[in-house]
């Protein structure tokens, strides 16, 4: 366990598990982890160990944060949110009490706007959960913010009550129609841009969403970002595993690591439909890796 | 991690510690650093460096296996031009000690990186990573050939001046490794590194292949007994050539297994997947494990590179 130097780098620490509740459809995790509390940003993530030192698992499982409280009775915490209901992921069903290994905050977070822009913050699922702080931070910069909630079906949805308390609007879509607009964020989208006068979107979600959401954002001519959480074994660059096709400023295609550059890409930049291959005319692709 | 009990030395590259990072598991070398001392480190072993950058394998690639990983990276990286233009002064800047790996695809990609790696300067040595395809001879794996592994051999060190370490890397688990070893220090080798992980596959449910290379290579714990076996088959072999060790070295008590076995310094890799700051952790684990296996002060390094031999050579 250290600290690096910096101030500002990641840490690598043991957290406690303070709760562990189901809330709704999802189980909310909350970590003790004053470290990784106090440098969060909207965005960022933490690789977790969770199996004990002895077992035979030997690499991280990187998840977003939700929120974090740098200051409360226990130190400062963090949240996490995972999916709930039957069968619990063994990291879901860790009980209060239990010790987790943690490295964070990771990655790129949201870049905020300097000015008081009109936003769209569109989440599916519990992947929306990362894009409530960041509603926060838009908010004290004076920004409007927009959210559009969008799941399978009701028990999906993430976090509606907190998005009426902390949004201008919202809007919520299910696909089978069990609550809200029937359709997906990418059928609700571009009308929901058009009525808000939408400057930036920011978006969390499978990258199927993400791909429908950067280009309804496109059309409607706002910047996007998206948070794309790839598998990412390692969580802090070393591993390069979890590479994304990202365009970079002069027009190349590169393999970038989702930890490392990401998790937070421009919704323009990412090859959505390369997402699982090197695409052939990616810098340094070779014959027969295509 | 400094003082002189953890000082080794591999065929005259003086180490101030046995512990190094493996190739590929460090990044650039930036994300590794803020997590660890990289100056503190015997030795940083870079990425291997191809002469045309390689965007590498379709994700993923990294998965876990049972007791260890199951990955298949394509050797991402810059390029050579990249390399030296980018990450290799920063770390001489750092004043990381710094063995470059190099993977060529022909003979001749092997002698121009060997050249142009070892004319740049702060290269403390070159690591030949043996496991890549021969693109002349239908893919075959050089290091799976000994005459083949003499010949990439001898086309780096004919390129590398004197003083600059060539380190030939050979692959745990399959070829004739003694056959392989001789002939990498016949062509001019002066360490031997085992090394490159054993060949590896996995399935999901619905039986496809788990990473997008479809195979890979297994590293971690899993395949440490490996590397233990390897080091001790060529320890007893060529007990005057120094070796490295890797394979799964997680604690201190790892490092003196592989030193007992007859590694003079040892790769870290895996490890870091899971604690980045793992160097300095096991550098004071093993100075504690020196203090428990000394006589009357603490016992060096040098002390038990190849001791478990020993030990055996008193029992029979």
């Amino acid at each position: 366990m250290s600290t690096p130097a910096a101030g500002n780098g990641p840490v690598h620490q043991l957290a406690e598990v303070l709760t562990s509740k189901q809330v709704g459809g999802h189980r909310h995790l909350t970590l003790v982890a004053p470290g990784v509390a106090e440098r969060f940003r909207p965005g960022t993530a933490v690789a977790l160990r969770h199996r004990g030192d002895a077992s035979a698992s030997v690499l991280r499982r990187t998840l977003p944060i939700f929120t974090a409280r740098p200051i409360g009775a226990y130190g400062g915490t963090i949240e996490l949110v995972l999916p709930g209901g039957d069968g619990l992921d063994d990291l879901a069903a860790l009980p209060a009490g239990s010790t987790l290994d943690l490295v964070g905050p990771l990655g790129r977070p949201f870049a905020l706007p300097k000015d008081p822009v009109a936003t769209t913050l569109v989440g599916d699922g519990v992947d929306a959960a990362p894009l409530f702080p960041l509603a926060a931070r838009l908010r004290e910069r004076g920004c409007e913010v927009h959210v559009l909630l969008a799941a399978a079906t009701e028990t999906g949805l993430f976090g509606v009550l907190e998005a009426r308390r902390a949004a201008k609007t919202v809007t919520v879509c299910t696909e089978d129609g069990s609550v809200g607009i029937r359709g997906s964020a990418g059928d609700v989208l571009p009308e929901l841009l058009a009525r808000t006068s939408t400057d930036v979107v920011y978006a969390a979600g499978p990258p199927a969403v993400l791909h429908r959401v950067a280009a309804a954002a496109e059309d409607h001519g706002a910047w996007s970002q998206a948070l794309v959480m790839v598998a990412m074994p390692c969580g802090t660059g070393l591993c390069g595993g979890c590479v994304v096709p990202v365009v970079g400023e002069d027009g190349l295609t590169r393999m970038v690591r989702g930890c490392a550059e990401g998790p937070v890409f421009r919704g323009d930049r990412v090859r959505w439909r390369d997402l699982a291959r090197v695409p052939g005319d990616a810098w340094g692709a070779q014959e027969g890796y295509r | 991690m400094t003082g002189a009990p953890l000082s080794t030395s591999l065929a005259g590259w003086e180490l101030p510690s046995p512990l190094m990072v493996a190739s590929g598991c460090a990044g650039s070398g930036r994300e590794l650093a803020a997590w660890c001392d990289l100056s503190a480190l015997g030795a940083l072993v870079t990425r291997s460096v191809t002469l045309d950058p390689r965007a590498g394998h379709a994700p993923p690639r990294v998965v876990e296996s049972p007791s260890g990983v199951l990955h298949s990276n394509g050797l991402q990286n810059p390029g050579l031009q990249g390399f030296l233009a980018t990450e290799l002064p920063w770390l001489v800047q750092q004043r990381v000690r710094t063995a470059v790996s190099i993977a060529g695809a022909t003979l001749g990609e092997y002698a121009e990186l060997g050249r142009r790696v070892a004319q740049a300067p702060g290269v403390a040595a070159v690591e030949v990573n043996l496991g890549c395809a021969d693109r002349e001879h239908h893919d075959r794996e050089f290091g799976a050939d000994p005459y083949l592994t003499g010949k990439v051999v001898a086309a780096v060190r004919r390129e590398v001046p004197r003083g600059v370490t060539v380190l030939a890397k050979l692959r745990i688990g399959d070829g004739p490794l003694g056959d392989l070893a001789r002939a990498a220090v016949d062509a001019g080798a002066e360490v031997l590194v085992v090394g490159n992980p054993p060949h590896g596959l996995s399935f999901d449910p619905a039986l496809r292949p788990l990473l997008g290379a479809v195979t890979g290579y297994v590293s971690g714990p899993a395949v440490q007994p490996m590397a233990l076996h390897a080091l001790w088959q060529l320890h007893r072999a060529l007990p005057d050539v120094p070796l490295v060790g890797g394979g799964g070295v997680r604690r201190g008590a790892d490092v003196v297994a592989m030193l007992a076995a007859g590694a003079s310094a040892v790769q870290i890799g895996t490890a870091l997947l899971t604690d980045p700051d793992a160097p300095g952790r096991i550098a004071t684990e093993l100075v504690d494990e020196l203090d428990r296996l000394g006589g009357s002060g603490p016992a060096r390094v040098p002390d038990l590179v190849g001791a478990a031999h020993r030990r055996e050579g008193d029992s029979q």
